[in-house]
């Protein structure tokens, strides 16, 4: 791949604005108290309700500082209230990931407050993707400082009104040295997913097809001749007309590998893969599923099977040995 | 414009290579200057003479840069060769028609890679991404479903080989095993004085069924570099010149790369049929032509169709030849001389085409008995080539 084409799938992202994230809790006296506590602070305006209530707020206020902690997700990673986004507003740090700037380092939390939040209140807040800079080599490494805007509103029935805002700044970079790499950083888990295909005019119908559970094969319209793979035109007579088929989905096994090594992740081994003739006669090739080990013989009879992968990221069709 | 052949009009005069490695511990470009460098001393003709340049698409080191560690001035010919090892012999080929086109008049073909250490071609993980370009579009056909390897891919047509004809596994490993023994007597061999029993192919561990681990040729770092001038010129060199006697490449009827599923028949390789025939009819030979052949081995499996597209055997009788042993240490056709892909090196075929021609020379380490003709092919599943060289 060349560079520019990852990069710019990273520059669409700029701007892109995620979901809310709620928060668990009312604001309230006791996290306060605990908060306070934690961190050393003891002004009365926090945990004293007397002292507060003789105030110009009138009652506890949240200290500013405290304004991420009301909507962490708690003990449990990427446990949210519900109501919250289940969009990832950290998915352009995957992305960079994948092309190798694996390490991360925090360079900015800025805090920035409208006004003090009081006991009561219950907060949300959204993100937006502000900006992914040009490539930059600091003495970590080279990569990209990525900056992330989060908006803090407290739910009012007259309107929902922004209480303050979050600037929180990364460096994801690929370290300049193996020390480097063991440089402060966030533990990023991705979840490997299957390869997914290239798509082309000429295919697209294939996988759309195979989303809605049907196997489609195309047909020349001219002359009428199936083929698999696709193509833009008929190998017999050379129209570029064609349409669809959809397949019985029936078939049989033509020849098959059972993938032993190197034993590459998401896939389970042993992994046997058929290549598959049709009852219509044409091939394609697919995973086998649920196949006893003796199934996997070439003339077995199978039959089409769509299962889903990745959050139903991508649809494929697999095949299941049936009698005959 | 009158008939023109290629045969005997050039021949390789220089031959310069690099150890075979698993970890060479210097450039690409280093290997590459190395046994560039090596060919040209080897052939006696200084560095400045160079006119011409091929190797392969996937080779990472460009000519231009040869050119100017060279000191070339006059560079009026360079080509790339696609699809893997099934360039091999074709550098050869296009360094022979510009020679004999007098288009240049000393050409350098060259293959240099640290594959084992800088990158594999095995993991499994390749970048294919969503553009729709062509071939993201293809392997899209096979990467989701996990067949990602180039020994799956062969193992694809190596399991309906072995289901129409009868061929088992065992015949895979007399493949290797015949290698493995010609390795173990050559000192450039990274498998030398390692030789290896059909017992020992059964126990190897699964790639891809049908595929054991001693099916699969190794990784490799280095690099094998040659010249070629015209047969004229090559008379009045030190080396015994080694005459290119026909050179042709090949695509046939369905050919993809790698993934050619889709034919009626895929038990044989069409695509090196077409060079058969036309490397045939170039040289005026046939297969009786041959005292010893170097047949593509990066996986075992198809080199029985090879043997069986160039007429050494009927198709689905390879197995046959290789049971009798003809393919062997005092066969009637040993093959791989210098150990294979399996035992030698793997240096994307390059290192076999430079066996040929230390056995037209005489100076292989286990050298045939009065080698008159050689024959070459290059990596198979794919777009391919072939040669035969020969004694003038």
């Amino acid at each position: 791949m060349a560079e520019q084409d990852w990069m710019s799938e990273v520059r669409a992202m700029v701007g892109r604005e995620y979901g809310r994230v709620c928060a668990w809790d009312e604001v309230n006296a006791p996290m306060i108290r605990q908060w306070c506590e934690m961190m050393g602070v003891d002004n009365p305006l926090y945990t004293d309700a007397a002292y507060a209530a003789s105030t110009e707020y009138g009652a506890i206020v949240s200290p500013p500082a405290m304004l991420q902690a009301w909507c962490l997700e708690g003990l449990h990673p990427n446990n949210y209230p519900p109501g919250s986004t289940t969009e990832n507003p950290y998915e352009v740090l995957r992305l960079l990931e994948s092309h190798g700037f694996k390490s991360v380092v925090a360079v900015n939390s800025d805090l920035s407050f409208e006004r003090y939040v009081k006991v009561g209140e219950r907060l949300y807040y959204t993100t937006r993707l502000d900006a992914v800079g040009e490539e930059k080599t600091t003495a970590l490494g080279t990569g990209f400082f990525v900056t992330l805007i989060m908006s803090f509103f407290s739910e009012k029935p007259t309107g929902d009104e922004k209480v303050g805002e979050l600037l929180f700044r990364v460096f994801k970079f690929r370290p300049a040295n193996v020390q480097a790499a063991e440089a402060p950083k966030v533990e990023m888990v991705q979840k490997i997913k299957r390869p997914k295909p290239g798509v082309s005019d000429d295919t697209r119908f294939f996988w759309d097809g195979v989303a809605a559970g049907k196997l489609l094969i195309q047909r020349c319209k001219s002359c009428g001749t199936l083929r698999h793979p696709p193509g833009p035109v008929c190998v017999k007579c050379h129209s570029f007309e064609w349409d669809t088929v959809e397949a019985s989905g029936a078939g049989s096994i033509h020849s098959f590998v059972v993938m032993h090594y190197p034993e590459v992740p998401p896939f389970d081994h042993p992994n046997p893969v058929g290549l598959i003739e049709l009852d219509e006669g044409v091939r394609l090739v697919a995973g086998l599923v649920g196949a006893k080990r003796n199934e996997i013989a070439i003339g077995q009879r199978v039959q089409v099977e769509f299962q889903s992968f990745d959050d139903g990221e991508l649809t494929l069709p697999l095949f299941r040995p049936v009698a005959p | 414009m009158t008939h023109q052949t290629l045969s005997g009009r050039a021949a390789i005069v220089g031959l310069g290579a690099t150890e075979f490695s698993k970890n060479s511990g210097r450039t690409e470009l280093r290997l590459a200057m190395e046994a560039t460098l090596a060919a040209l001393k080897d052939a006696g003709i200084d560095p400045s003479e160079v006119e011409g340049f091929s190797s392969y698409t996937m080779d990472k080191v460009p000519e231009y840069e040869i050119a100017r560690l060279l000191g070339c001035n006059n560079v009026k010919f360079f080509s790339q060769i696609p699809h893997g090892g099934g360039a091999a012999c074709a550098p050869v080929m296009h360094a022979a028609m510009a020679v004999a086109t007098g288009v240049a008049k000393v050409v350098v073909v060259f293959r240099a890679m640290n594959e084992r250490s800088w990158y594999r071609f095995g993991t499994g993980t390749y970048g294919f991404g969503s553009t729709p370009i062509f071939e993201n579009v293809n392997y899209g056909w096979y990467m989701p479903h996990g067949l990602h390897t180039p020994a799956a891919w062969v193992g694809m047509f190596a399991q309906r080989y072995m289901h129409t004809y009868g061929a088992t596994s065992e015949d895979f490993g007399r493949v290797a095993v015949a290698v493995r023994d010609f390795a173990a007597t050559n000192p450039a061999a990274f498998f030398y004085g390692k030789p290896i029993t059909l017992a020992d192919h059964q126990a190897s561990r699964w790639i891809a069924e049908p595929l054991h681990l001693l099916d699969c040729c190794q990784e490799s770092d280095g690099a094998v570099a040659m010249v070629i001038t015209s047969a004229e010129r090559a008379r009045d060199l030190r080396q015994k010149p080694v005459i290119i006697k026909a050179g042709a490449q090949g695509i046939s009827g369905g050919q993809q790369s790698m993934t050619s599923f889709y034919r009626e028949d895929i038990t044989g390789l069409p695509e090196m049929g077409v060079v058969a025939k036309e490397l045939y009819a170039q040289s005026g030979l046939g297969p009786d032509a041959f005292q010893t052949a170097v047949i593509y081995d990066h996986f075992t499996p198809f080199v029985l169709p090879q043997l069986e597209e160039f007429g050494f055997a009927k198709r689905g009788e390879a197995k046959d030849f290789i049971r009798a042993g003809h393919h062997a240490r005092g066969g009637k056709l040993p093959i791989n001389t210098h150990g294979g892909q399996l035992g030698e090196a793997y240096i994307h075929g390059m290192n076999g085409v430079a066996e040929a021609v230390r056995q037209v020379r005489g100076t292989a380490a286990n050298q045939v008995a009065d080698v008159e003709n050689v024959l070459v092919t290059a990596g198979t599943g794919v777009p391919t080539s072939g040669l035969i060289l020969g004694t003038a």
